[in-house]
């Protein structure tokens, strides 16, 4: 009884929290684990963004000049990982964790003790991963893919530790996805029914759905490539009975709806930014929703896609090919729908409204290149060119995060209680994108020419369109240390940011001051 | 809020059990998929186990064109290879075709060949009586055998196919097998 009074006491301070690195270890706070979220994200961005600078100085001329072949393979494999499972997904759950409880005006995430665990094991997949790559004979060199025999048979030794790494980034993204879940279903405020849920709530709810489907996969994927590699199973072995191919079967029906994963977030966050500085309601609320839930019911029937040069009967190539196009249509939607936002709205042109802009344009691209890869002759030429890291890059860097970007300059003044220096954050807006089109358009050019991709020396007929494309790369990279500088400088000080500094600014969020109190609706809030 | 934390582990159970299903499913799709490729041929796999041949009407209106190809894997030194690169027969009348597989190695081993047929669809009408390949090979040191393949295209192969390979692929198994097991198959041999 007197434990029950004295948690009522404790409550009633109403910001307290524990001082020191205990308060990071040990917190439960949504707020304080998104931050960590976030910061732990930029970290990783910025050292898979270190990597693709090597991999860009290597390639800034024809020929061997820097790094050998083996390490070159080891920067394109740790890379993909570092920046898929390190910076777009951890970066999407910490803006869960700061703002669904928010949006849905609820005073906390639902687990919270399973959310500090969630997040506090990420560090250590990562340091696992990174150290692989001190180790004797080197880290995972087979691609972010890690397609069998690659993985299995002629991988090095440290791939147990690429295993357990990825087995922990699972754990981890598993339990992040069963808190939204949990928090979206159970704790909305009252009045706040699905249909009134803003629509990034909305989309990482699909997206959490798609992680415990998907993610297990991934961990079974990985699990074979153990037993396979160190106690004598044969699951993509052909000599033992299984077979190679199997695995990409395996992984791709984890790793197509991953790419959706990695966007539909995306898709929440523009459809907040865009009908605030249009100061219009977003346009078809209802077809947003219907359209996320079917891009996320079709991610599941397109996997093969990525394995057409497989080899595979001509009626799976054509199924797969119409499947993936069917999925420009709620994609298209989507795009309408953010176009007619802005169609005759009031439009300003704040950092956040310019992020959100250039991923309409730029993910649009590249929708566009992954419409062409999907058309399966033509896949034949474009299949493991640059072609295809010119699209995945469109629809990663300046789709998923741009949008992360657009978010973080969105929610900064809530999050740290100041305006950011706007000027300097524009400046960063400009570098991003031109250097980002500087980078990856090239590439569709060297990829439609015929230089394969995750190859450290090329033809000399690919060396202008590499030295271009490298510029364009380390533009692009020192651009995001002016971001830094930007967030560094808000979180010391500004101009004191109103509870709604967005004039069209709608949503629970911006009913509470800024910054965020550390304790926000403890008293559910009234939704009508 | 106190309705609400029943709640909450039931939800939680639900979602750990997907996760868990999916764990499950992602295995299962290793039987799924060689029950698939056997269904449909994709991937044109030929079957494991000896068909026994019906006595079916040979249809002689119809040549089919069946070529063999050999592969070693990485690291066998074995020679092998068909002793004719391709046959011509009649849907539905058997042939018997010879591999010859010779280890010129000081050490006894043994090998698996794992077979595959292009265009995949055609795997479905190859039907093997006999086949080397439904079990290991194992061969001594400096000896050559000629090894057996009976087979009869099925006459319900579609027209449009009038030309397949089969292929072999020819694995190292002798690290795989103990030196009690290399005499035993050394002595059945």
């Amino acid at each position: 009884m007197s434990t029950a009074v004295e948690a009522t006491h404790h409550d009633a301070h109403h910001d307290h929290k524990p001082s020191g690195i205990g308060r990071w270890l040990f917190t439960t706070n949504h707020k304080d684990i998104g931050s960590m979220y976030l910061w732990f994200s930029f970290i990783m961005f910025l050292t898979g963004g270190a990597m693709a600078m090597v991999i860009r100085a290597e390639l800034f001329q024809p020929g061997l000049q820097l790094i050998e072949p083996q390490f070159f393979n080891q920067m394109t494999t740790v890379h993909g990982l570092i920046m898929v499972f390190g910076a777009v997904m951890p970066a999407f759950t910490g803006l869960a964790n700061w703002m669904i409880p928010m949006m849905i005006g609820a005073p906390d995430m639902a687990l919270p003790r399973m959310n500090n665990w969630s997040f506090w094991i990420l560090p250590f997949a990562f340091i696992i991963l990174l150290g692989s790559l001190f180790m004797e004979g080197g880290g995972p060199a087979f691609g972010w893919t890690f397609y069998a025999p690659l993985s299995t048979t002629y991988s090095s030794d440290s791939t147990a530790l690429f295993v357990f790494s990825v087995h922990i980034m699972g754990i981890s993204s598993i339990m992040g996805a069963i808190n939204v879940i949990v928090t979206i279903m159970n704790m909305r405020a009252p009045g706040m029914n699905y249909m009134k849920m803003p629509l990034f709530v909305w989309t990482w709810l699909i997206t959490a759905f798609l992680l415990i489907a998907v993610m297990p996969v991934l961990a079974g994927a990985v699990t074979m490539v153990l037993t396979d590699k160190y106690f004598g199973t044969s699951f993509f072995d052909a000599a033992g009975g299984g077979d190679p191919v199997m695995f990409q079967h395996i992984f791709w029906f984890f790793g197509h709806p991953e790419v959706y994963i990695m966007i539909l977030p995306s898709f929440g966050i523009i459809s907040a930014i865009i009908p605030a500085f249009t100061r219009k309601r977003l346009f078809g609320y209802s077809s947003m929703v219907y359209a996320t839930a079917a891009i996320a019911l079709l991610s599941f029937l397109v996997w093969a896609h990525h394995m057409f040069t497989t080899g595979m009967p001509v009626f799976a190539e054509l199924f797969f090919m119409y499947c993936t196009m069917l999925i420009a249509v709620p994609t298209g939607v989507k795009v309408f729908n953010w176009v007619a936002t802005m169609w005759k709205g009031s439009m300003t042109f704040e950092t956040p409204m310019l992020f959100a802009l250039a991923f309409v344009i730029l993910f649009t691209i590249g929708g566009f290149s992954g419409l062409m890869l999907a058309i399966t002759p033509v896949d034949f030429q474009y299949h493991d060119t640059y072609f295809v890291v010119a699209h995945f890059h469109y629809v990663l860097v300046s789709g998923a995060i741009f949008s992360i970007m657009a978010a973080a300059y969105y929610w900064l003044p809530k999050w740290t209680g100041h305006m950011y220096d706007s000027t300097l954050a524009k400046t960063h807006f400009w570098a991003s994108v031109i250097s980002v089109n500087v980078l990856f358009f090239p590439m569709h050019f060297a990829g439609l020419a015929g230089m394969p991709r995750r190859i450290p020396d090329y033809a000399t007929q690919f060396a202008d369109v590499n030295q271009i494309t490298s510029i364009g790369g380390f533009a692009f990279g020192l651009s995001q240390l002016i971001f830094l500088w930007v967030v560094i400088k808000c979180v010391k000080g500004g101009e004191k940011a109103d509870a709604k500094p967005w004039e069209g600014a709608e949503g629970l969020e911006w009913t509470v001051p800024s910054p965020a109190p550390y304790h926000t609706f403890e008293k559910p809030p009234k939704v009508d | 809020m106190s309705e609400e934390r029943p709640n909450n582990s039931i939800l939680v159970k639900r979602l750990l059990l997907t996760v868990a299903g999916m764990f499950a499913f992602g295995f299962a799709l290793v039987p799924l998929y060689d029950v698939f490729c056997e269904v449909t041929g994709f991937n044109g796999r030929t079957s494991n186990e000896a068909a026994t041949y019906e006595m079916v009407e040979v249809d002689e209106s119809r040549t089919i064109k069946v070529q063999f190809l050999t592969r070693n894997a990485k690291g066998i030194p074995w020679k092998f290879e068909p002793s004719v690169k391709e046959v011509r027969v009649h849907p539905g009348e058997t042939k018997v075709v010879n591999f010859l597989a010779a280890n010129p190695t000081e050490s006894d081993m043994v090998a698996q060949a794992i077979p595959s047929v292009a265009p995949a669809e055609a795997s479905l009408y190859l039907n093997k009586v006999e086949c080397f390949c439904f079990n290991q090979q194992p061969l001594a040191a400096n000896s050559d055998t000629e090894m057996p393949m009976q087979f009869y295209v099925d006459p319900d192969i579609p027209d449009h196919i009038t030309t397949f390979t089969l292929s072999y692929t020819l694995y190292d198994m002798t690290a795989n097998t103990s030196a009690e097991q290399m005499a035993q198959l050394l002595k059945t041999e």
